[in-house]
């Protein structure tokens, strides 16, 4: 049997994935399955299909429409004729794919899929033979830590919720993966559902709790259909509802959409939330292991954390160690995005090196147009941008915080010499600005101090005195706020202070950017290399560019707007119009 | 002036007559209502379908703005007055959370995706050339009422950006240059 795995998830509908699926359908080749599945990681090669003809290596078709994309399929699969568009499957190079290991592999709206991988053995185990001591044993003796960027402990999570002495009890899974630039979460709820409800009703079980809620984004409709057909799945199988798999263990799970608010990421703002409240951070303690969701014990963990617990039961904490570095074991999922070629998701063993993730061939890939690495930016809003120093580091909860930065949730953009690093900390500002909650005052009204002074800066009107103000308000922010988003809102301002000093400078003292992307910053110029071609001053949205036919033009500066439209429209041989 | 008053219950009917002879402004948006009474009937069908009220506010308010397109002051109040809880918190929570909005959208609903990934690949410049084109601004809805152009948190969709959706279908790698080809795309469409 020929088999043909269509990547849809998100990325890959948005690119066509779907006529794509419909036109080989209805090709109707013989002795061939058409398996629609997730996320394949691959997100720059969106549509990707990947061909796993019978006794031959798997190999890959990517971004064509549905008419070649059928045209070469067909003719691979009846013929056997390999045309420029079958591309061979180079393999996952460095990857070690436990949290991902069924995206790309199943069709995620299929059960028996799920089960044909071992799916549901892990619970099964769980039930049958560890029993609740013997799960949180082994949680906690395979070290796992939270991936939701903090890195608590989840057996530890999982003990305390454990030895509360109350009848009802919650496990929530936190999928508000708020954090521009990741999409893990995304991937692993669209590609491979079952891994998380497994896993929330394995801490149900361990915790002694008989529901499990989902906090999931209303930007992620697709996720949330699959979850919804994945729930009724499994309770048809009795593998979720009452008495699972013939135990008394009674497991439910209900899904609750957000609804946009950044700072429903944070444990206790999101149990707010799922109360119908704003989603303010609560003070703590309590813990929401004591008192959480309506005053009862609640557990909550995130969508990538779930999805190793299945692995790691059924493996053993002794396998999953020796994944990884010893104090943060196993593998963690990054998106990359930014200036890279192989825009995605790698899954690498934590310790792996910035510098294996952005330039290996199966990894990043490199920056495209080989232009050169300036920062890596990890963390979210509330990391920092790591400069091209620290590249050899290995990456994993530590060594990030000690460069002013933190995991997150695991994006990473990556970042040329064409970025203004103010401007990234201005971005970011912007961003947390918007969502600082308003509950506590130095993250409302100290973000947004940050926010103007960096406005000031990136607009040619800042002093010296600026740069000192945002360092000792930064420190401020960080010591006095509430909840982590306040605490690690200055991150990306101190971060690129520390690294990027001499872009601040330059902005401040010399009234440049370094990068020429502040716009009040810059110039456009047109040299006497200027043929009078006349292109610029067509494309030209105010007519600021003016001049006789064959003559040198001129741009009014009062008129320029600064859109850039003109500067890819001066023929190349020519290039006269120049930025500085 | 006439009004119509078809398919109302006696509560709603008697609060929209009484307001109106006090010729106070509000009954002529709750004229509005007239026409919108099935509507209403939906979402309160689905107020007396929940199993519990407790915590479902932000459910509801989910549910009515599938209904209604954005959450007005008449359908905060109508959902306070369901769940039993002061109009206040309801107002509280609409405007706490962006997915919620007090605003009239679009035919056609365009959100440009903000992530950092869409940000360093000139998601801004796509934004501006939206407003541009329609001559509108961010949130507002044009005054043809077909288009309404938003800034969206982001949507994950990383590898393709920049992206945008409109009425939830998504166009990924966009440039400027294709910003106009969209619009009449879905001009094309009335």
């Amino acid at each position: 049997m020929h088999k043909i795995y269509i990547g849809m998830a998100t990325c890959g509908i948005a690119a066509g994935a779907q006529a794509i699926h419909d036109v080989l359908v209805a090709a109707n080749m013989q002795n061939t399955q058409i398996i629609p599945t997730g996320c394949i990681g691959m997100c720059y090669a969106e549509p990707l299909i990947e061909i796993k003809k019978q006794g031959e290596g798997s190999v890959f078709v990517s971004g064509l429409d549905a008419k070649e994309a059928k045209k070469s399929i067909t003719d691979y699969i009846e013929n056997g004729n390999k045309d420029k568009n079958i591309l061979p499957n180079k393999g996952y190079g460095k990857q070690v794919r436990i949290a991902l290991r069924n995206c790309g592999i199943i069709n995620p709206e299929k059960i028996e899929d799920y089960i044909a991988e071992g799916g549901y053995e892990a619970l099964r185990k769980a039930l049958n033979t560890l029993g609740r001591e013997g799960v949180i044993e082994e949680i906690k003796a395979s070290n796992l830590r939270g991936r939701g960027g903090a890195g608590f402990p989840t057996g530890l999570k999982w003990e305390f919720g454990y030895k509360s002495n109350e009848h009802k009890k919650y496990i929530i899974c936190n999928a508000d993966e708020g954090d521009p630039g990741a999409f893990m979460d995304r991937s692993i709820l669209e590609g491979d559902p079952h891994s998380v409800l497994e896993a929330m009703a394995i801490a149900g079980f361990a915790v002694g709790a008989d529901e499990g809620i989902f906090y999931i984004r209303a930007e992620y409709p697709l996720a949330v259909e699959r979850l919804y057909t994945a729930i009724s799945q499994a309770e048809k199988l009795g593998n979720l509802g009452e008495g699972i798999m013939g135990t008394d263990f009674n497991f439910k799970i209900s899904i609750n959409l957000g609804a946009g608010a950044f700072v429903c990421g944070e444990e206790t703002a999101l149990l707010n939330s799922l109360e119908g409240k704003r989603g303010e951070p609560r003070l703590r303690p309590p813990f929401p292991a004591q008192k959480g969701l309506w005053d009862k014990p609640t557990v909550n963990n995130n969508v990538e954390t779930y999805a190793n617990i299945p692995a790691i039961i059924t493996r053993g904490a002794e396998w999953f160690r020796s994944i990884g570095i010893e104090k943060s074991p196993g593998t963690k999922v990054f998106a990359l995005a930014g200036k890279i070629n192989n825009v995605g998701l790698v899954e690498v063993p934590m310790g792996t090196t910035l510098r294996e993730i952005v330039y290996e061939p199966e990894l990043g890939g490199g920056l495209p147009d080989d232009k050169a690495f300036k920062a890596i930016q990890t963390g979210g809003p509330s990391g920092g941008c790591i400069p091209a120093v620290h590249i050899d580091m290995g990456v994993d909860y530590e060594s990030l915080a000690s460069i002013g930065s933190m995991m997150g949730s695991g994006g990473m953009i990556v970042m040329d010499e064409d970025d203004c690093m103010v401007n990234i900390a201005k971005f970011y500002l912007d961003f947390t600005m918007e969502e600082s909650c308003g509950k506590c005052t130095p993250c409302r009204i100290g973000n947004t101090r940050l926010h103007e002074i960096l406005s000031k800066i990136t607009t040619g009107k800042g002093s010296h005195d600026d740069i000192s103000e945002l360092k000792s308000l930064a420190r401020v922010i960080k010591d006095t706020s509430l909840c982590g988003l306040g605490m690690s809102a200055p991150n990306p301002v101190l971060s690129t202070l520390n690294f990027f000093g001499d872009e601040y400078n330059a902005h401040v003292n010399d009234k440049k950017c370094p990068s020429l992307t502040c716009k009040d910053l810059i110039t456009f110029k047109i040299t006497d290399k200027c043929i009078g071609c006349g292109i610029c001053s067509k494309v030209c949205p105010v007519n600021a560019i003016t001049g006789e036919p064959k003559k040198i033009h001129t741009i009014e500066h009062g008129k320029c707007i600064k859109c850039g439209e003109c500067l890819p429209k001066c023929p190349e041989k020519v290039r006269a119009i120049i930025k500085e | 002036m006439q009004i119509i008053v078809l398919l109302y219950n006696d509560k709603v009917l008697e609060n929209v007559i009484s307001l109106y002879i006090c010729g106070d402004p509000r009954s002529l948006s709750m004229k509005g209502m007239v026409g919108l009474t099935s509507e209403y009937e939906k979402l309160d069908a689905f107020i007396k379908n929940l199993p519990t009220k407790k915590g479902a506010l932000i459910a509801v308010l989910h549910h009515a703005q599938d209904i209604f397109g954005y959450l007005p002051v008449e359908v905060q109040d109508f959902v306070a007055q369901k769940l039993e809880i002061p109009a206040a918190k309801v107002y509280g929570v609409v405007t706490f959370y962006s997915f919620f909005s007090q605003q009239k959208k679009g035919q056609f609903r365009i959100n440009v995706c903000m992530g950092t990934a869409c940000f360093v690949k000139g998601a801004e410049g796509i934004l501006e050339e939206f407003n541009a084109l329609l001559g509108t601004e961010t949130s507002v809805v044009t005054d043809d009422g077909l288009f309404s152009v938003d800034a969206l948190r982001c949507i994950g969709a990383c590898g393709l950006a920049p992206v945008i959706t409109v009425n939830g279908k998504y166009y990924g790698r966009i440039k400027k240059s294709d910003v106009k080809d969209i619009i009449a795309e879905y001009k094309g469409k009335i």
